[in-house]
């Protein structure tokens, strides 16, 4: 496939895979110095899918996004210094201390929040969809799920409708192979998510999630598709987490060739390569780029140590509007 | 004034408030020009504001109230009905763990502006999957409020003020209210939450009931003025927020307190009301609290059986008695 995207798009594609992998080493190192409370699930390793898919998108437009929501943030162009404070707990982050590392949202930026009920973002999704729909814009919703949330009951409702109103709704599954510890084979008998979307009357596409273009093109594909009010698409990447599913799990379950042979394909590895051999970047300027964004990271870092906690009493407001 | 039915009464509203505001559609189960819904409430609405506004869905109930959120925090004002109170459970994570609670974990960033309409109440022998009243399961979800018409009045006025608001109202209707007629002013008018409402005034009892049980409670309110009784009958009108400071009141002047309610006993809006009344009037109660709600168990079919676990007139009658009698 052509990289026939402008330098300036590639460039900042990668800046971003860049931004959520050193995002998220840095909250697993943070989580390991005991300054993060609770848990964390770590995107690093699925970049390509929320870069690929963000970078088709307009500011308007909408995502919904999942307990591993972190790069789909940083995607959509949300804050480090707030996202980074808001998952360390402190008052300057997106949600003044209120969601935590699964559920940060910027309004602002159409990123509508990151619900930790497997397969509940789903629904969600499909109302703004119609709600684009109804006051007439030309905005479209990437839904990012797991594989795991394909078995959920709201995957069907969800789909169903979407297809019944032509809604412009991408869903957008991150086949990671494993909910939790539960690999994808144990729990269903069908090995691409895509073939799902037959149920529905629209596309299905699989695509490998490692490969940011990959995912560029087939999301330009169905944006282009929901645009024009022809519905939606169902887009699997094929992708892996390069550590557990969450806090500091060692992810046993996985055998160990498969885990090297995934690391293996490190989406931001095989990006810079082929940018690289393509003659786009240079190497010095991708070092200039991972320099730039370890600053970024550092500064957000700094930003989140140095904010203060929620005053206790704040538990009370923002019940009710 | 002219008398509408509650039916009617919510239909207005809907009706008025879709005039009124552009971003305010329906969806639910057979809501549109087919059916006008289960029990009519949308009937004619599709034919007036087209299928777009007045949306047919399939039946997915957790999609409805899913993508009802998702429209609210997306600048609509859509209000979901689910065809009868039971089948919320098939809708309560979006209910609950999204409509509720999307404020407030994304630091107040989202307005969630949903209605959720539905259907409770038994009395019409359809059993255990169409007959509950569950009203207390979303009184325990903060972000919610719960409103709870007895009248057509306050069925139109609590629906316009549902809409027009900026939070999630899970909104009970009762299935044997909707013929019942009532006087409904012809003006615009809101019903403000939050604040009950004393359906009669009396000094030796007060009864405290919701929905339906109100009607019954003012049935038996008359009997007992016969007797020699004078009941104070409230009506909270919406169960969250609870309008605490009227049921303190009343229970200050009559000292004495009967909750009538048709759902569960434990766990219940009579117990919740109990113990608003425990812990902030206790020493004015001249007798102990008396509540009378669905006995604890699955709605039956029979009619006998299903008449038995409902209160009713003779069972709000002898209650008021006993608690009247006490001491005596």
């Amino acid at each position: 496939m052509a990289l026939d995207l402008p330098k300036q798009k590639l460039a900042e594609m990668l800046r971003k895979m860049v931004e959520i992998r050193l995002f998220e080493e840095k909250v697993f190192e943070l989580y390991g110095q005991n300054v993060v409370p609770g848990t964390i699930h770590l995107y690093a390793g699925e970049e390509a899918v929320a870069v690929g898919v963000c970078s088709v998108l307009e500011k308007a437009d909408y995502i919904t996004s999942t307990h591993r929501g972190h790069g789909h943030c940083i995607a959509k162009g949300a804050d480090l210094n707030r996202t980074m404070a808001e998952i360390l707990g402190k008052q300057t982050g997106y949600c003044k201390g209120k969601g935590g590392s699964m559920h940060i949202a910027d309004f602002t930026i159409g990123m509508l929040g990151a619900t930790a009920v497997v397969g509940a973002g789903l629904p969600i999704a499909v109302g703004a969809g119609l709600s684009a729909k109804l006051r007439g814009t030309k905005q479209v919703v990437a839904c990012f799920f797991g594989e795991g949330a394909s078995n959920q009951g709201t995957f069907h409702e969800s789909l169903n409708i979407a297809s019944v109103w032509k809604l412009p709704v991408v869903f957008v599954c991150e086949n990671n192979l494993y909910a939790m510890g539960t690999r994808q084979s144990r729990v269903m008998n069908v090995e691409n998510i895509a073939d799902r979307a037959s149920a529905y009357g629209f596309p299905g596409v699989t695509v490998d999630g490692n490969d940011v273009v990959a995912v560029y093109e087939a999301t330009l594909n169905a944006v282009k598709r929901a645009k024009k009010g022809e519905g939606s698409t169902l887009i699997e990447c094929k992708t892996y987490r390069r550590r557990g599913h969450s806090r500091a799990d060692p992810a046993k379950y996985r055998p160990k060739n498969e885990v090297q042979e995934w690391l293996g394909k490190d989406p931001i590895k095989l990006f810079k390569e082929r940018l690289i051999q393509g003659s786009i970047l240079s190497e010095s300027e991708i070092a200039d780029v991972e320099k730039e964004v370890e600053t970024r990271i550092a500064e957000a870092v700094r930003f989140a140590l140095e904010s203060a906690y929620p005053m206790p009493q704040e538990a009370l407001q923002d019940v009710y509007s | 004034m002219r008398k509408i039915t509650y039916r009617e009464a919510l239909r207005e509203a809907l009706r008025e408030e879709m005039l009124r505001d552009p971003t305010v559609f329906l969806l639910g189960e057979d809501i549109g020009r087919y059916w006008g819904g289960a029990f009519k409430v949308t009937e004619g609405l599709a034919e007036e504001f087209g299928d777009e506004r007045v949306r047919d869905t399939p039946i997915s109930e957790s999609a409805i109230v899913g993508v009802g959120v998702g429209a609210a925090i997306t600048g609509m004002r859509p209000v979901a009905e689910i065809m009868f109170g039971d089948l919320t459970a098939l809708a309560m994570d979006q209910i609950a763990n999204q409509a509720a609670k999307i404020r407030y974990m994304f630091g107040g960033q989202a307005k969630c502006p949903l209605v959720v309409r539905t259907p409770f109440g038994a009395g019409v022998n359809i059993a255990s999957h169409h007959s509950q009243s569950l009203e207390a399961w979303f009184m325990h979800v903060p972000g919610l409020f719960v409103a709870i018409p007895s009248t057509p009045q306050d069925a139109k006025g609590l629906l316009k003020t549902a809409i027009r608001g900026n939070n999630p109202v899970f909104f009970c209707e009762h299935k044997l209210l909707y013929p019942v007629e009532g006087e409904v002013p012809e003006h615009d008018y809101t019903t403000p939450f939050g604040e009950a409402v004393t359906r009669r005034e009396g000094s030796d009892a007060t009864i405290v009931a919701t929905s339906y049980m109100v009607h019954k409670a003012l049935a038996a309110a008359t009997v007992l003025e016969k007797e020699g009784l004078s009941v104070e009958v409230i009506d909270p009108r919406t169960l969250t927020p609870l309008d605490k400071q009227a049921l303190v009141r009343s229970v200050r002047k009559t000292g004495r307190l009967i909750i009538v309610s048709e759902d569960c006993k434990t766990a219940g809006v009579s117990a919740e009301i109990a113990a608003v009344i425990g812990e902030e009037a206790l020493d004015y109660l001249d007798a102990p609290i008396k509540r009378l709600a669905e006995p604890d168990t699955p709605i039956p079919f029979s009619p006998p059986l299903e008449q038995y676990v409902i209160p009713n007139e003779k069972t709000i009658i002898a209650a008021v008695k006993e608690v009247v009698q006490h001491g005596h």
